[in-house]
């Protein structure tokens, strides 16, 4: 009975949302002329409207690609660099914990989240302005892309939401609950995701550089909104959830590595939509983001694989692709503002660190973080995000503009110092989000359904006893 | 009858399969198996976490030959898995009671 009348309210509520879902066409308006000739008039208006036209269409173009390229990341890249992580009994509930993101976080996305995201608010979170994708039309909103159709950049941004949370499943894989990770990130993404993106990228956020905020935070891509975020709830999630049964004295390799680098390759060509997309228009500043990603990523390879090569006597396979995840992490803050040159660097020194997380500082303190979510993303955002002040230059990208129009320093290597402290202040409010928030709602969800499977469950497996399936059915004998 | 079960390297395979063949022993079972004797295994790492691998691949050969061939098939096994190092591997015999052919029911050394 109570469920009947909640399916009805529901019901009700989606109805009432759906005409504030209609979209509005708004052809460019075409710029006044001289008095004069009236028919040339028309023509030059005519002209520049089919000008404003082809700028359009190629920066959309660009960018639906950029989105389909995100969800790339997380179905299959993400999916199955994380699957062949785990044990062979666990790859599908791996799996499906990115895949379920994928469709319950678009939902999500389409009711509130979006509108909590990036319609306008308070420094901290958006309004209900767009809930239901009310005014998501057609018409580019100038303060996000003056040429591409809103509804593009949300779809854009949508894409950015689901990779974020399926990050963090890697902290607690092989031992969590389905229907409990599934309500715990849907109240995350609303939780610490949307004030976060809000914050960074949002109209009026406290850190948006781009948009005035007060302490601008350069973040082109996500360093803080996705990789910190994620990677710091990740470690919360990997010590209030205890380590798996066995952990560390059981050996339990990778069951595929061949799976993983699939994804890993998968995920270095879709974060150019990552990077390369969040310029959200075509040009010049698209490419420059393009080649930092590219040169960031190479260069962590070769850091983490040099690092390892000396460390153990041999590159594996296993820390190669590790290392571009790493170095594609650090360069996501970075990528619209530096240099290709400044990219490698960055991408060196985040291989090299990212390397000690996992082999170093994982052992030292003794925390299962099972697929090294905190390791790499929470520590490569961080010192991605920090180095960003750093390195970030006007020459790339004058995004600070003085009255007059001319372009101000950007990062220390500018000589703007304050922006190093910028930052650092971005980077502490992604760290306090994410640790407060994340432990609110474990504790809450907890309560409510408990978090981790039963012991007998977790030895027999995720897949079986979670999903009922089994990743490979190759154990009965050929028939 | 005497069973004949030979642990063997998986890379010696044919080599044995050929020897007996030579010698007119064409009936066995391979079975895929890990194990060590005193040969040491290998450490893997896998994100800075040491794996130490100490059951190896190996194959066991399983067949039943009569008993006065069982020292010509010891010899041709041995001589062909042999490579001189430790985890070449070990033959074992044992005594069969009885072998029944499936397709006709045919019992004893006949049935082999």
């Amino acid at each position: 009975m109570r469920s009947a009348y909640l399916g009805v309210l529901l019901g009700a509520v989606l109805a009432a949302g759906c005409p504030f879902a209609a979209a509005q066409a708004v052809a460019p308006v075409a710029s006044p002329v001289a008095v004069g000739n009236n028919a040339q008039a028309e023509r030059i208006a005519q002209l520049e409207a089919s000008v404003a036209d082809a700028k359009s269409s190629a920066d959309n173009a660009w960018m639906l690609i950029c989105s389909a390229l995100v969800l790339m990341m997380t179905g299959p890249g993400l999916a199955l660099f994380y699957g062949g992580l785990v044990r062979k009994k666990n790859v599908l509930s791996v799996m499906m914990q990115s895949f379920s993101m994928m469709a319950l976080i678009t939902v999500v996305w389409g009711i509130i989240l979006y509108s909590l995201a990036f319609s306008g608010g308070n420094f901290f979170i958006g309004g209900l302005h767009h809930m239901f994708l009310r005014g998501v039309g057609a018409a580019p909103d100038a303060a996000y892309s003056a040429t591409i159709p809103l509804q593009t950049f949300m779809v854009y941004q949508l894409m950015f939401a689901i990779i974020t949370p399926a990050l963090i499943t890697g902290a607690f894989a092989e031992r969590m609950k389905f229907s409990a990770m599934a309500v715990f990130l849907v109240l995350w993404s609303i939780v610490v995701y949307a004030p976060m993106a809000h914050m960074v990228w949002g109209k009026g956020g406290l850190l948006n550089a781009t948009l005035g905020g007060r302490i601008p935070t350069l973040d082109f891509a996500g360093g803080t909104v996705v990789h910190i975020t994620s990677g710091v709830s990740a470690l919360v999630c990997a010590l209030y959830l205890g380590k798996r049964v066995g952990y560390p004295r059981e050996p339990m390799p990778p069951h595929s590595v061949v799976l993983s680098f699939i994804g890993a390759c998968m995920l270095w060509v879709g974060w150019f939509g990552f990077n390369a997309g969040s310029a959200l228009s075509a040009g010049a500043l698209a490419t420059s983001a393009f080649v930092a990603t590219q040169f960031a990523a190479a260069a962590a390879v070769i850091g983490w694989g040099s690092a390892e090569w000396v460390h153990h006597g041999k590159p594996s396979a296993l820390g190669a692709i590790s290392g571009a995840v790493a170095g594609l992490v650090a360069i996501t803050p970075a990528a619209g503002f530096v240099g290709p040159m400044a990219a490698m660097l960055i991408g060196l020194m985040a291989g090299v660190f990212c390397f000690l997380m996992v082999s170093k500082v994982k052992s030292l303190f003794g925390y299962d973080d099972t697929l090294d979510a905190f390791g790499v993303h929470g520590a490569g955002g961080t010192l991605g995000a920090l180095l960003t002040g750093i390195f970030a230059s006007r020459a790339i990208n004058p995004i600070f503009k003085d009255a007059g129009g001319h372009a101000l320093a950007v990062g220390v290597i500018d000589g703007n110092y304050r922006q190093l402290w910028n930052q650092a202040i971005g980077v502490a409010m992604a760290w306090t989000l994410a640790i407060g928030g994340t432990l609110i709602i474990l504790f809450a969800v907890d309560k409510l359904i408990g978090l981790r499977v039963p012991v007998e469950h977790e030895t027999e497996g995720l897949d079986v006893t979670q999903h009922g399936e089994e990743g490979y059915y190759w154990e009965t004998s050929a028939r | 009858m005497t069973k004949v079960e030979a642990i063997i390297q998986p890379s010696k395979l044919d080599a044995v399969k050929d020897a007996l063949l030579a010698i007119g022993i064409d009936g066995m079972t391979v079975i895929e198996a890990r194990g060590h004797g005193r040969q040491k295994g290998h450490t893997e790492f896998y994100r800075g976490r040491e794996y130490s691998v100490d059951l190896l691949p190996k194959l066991k050969l399983e067949l039943v030959v009569a008993d006065e061939r069982v020292e010509e098939v010891v010899k041709a096994m041995a001589d062909a898995a042999r490579t001189g190092k430790i985890g070449d591997g070990k033959i074992f015999l044992s005594r069969i009671d009885d072998a029944i052919r499936i397709r006709n029911d045919e019992r004893g050394p006949s049935a082999l």
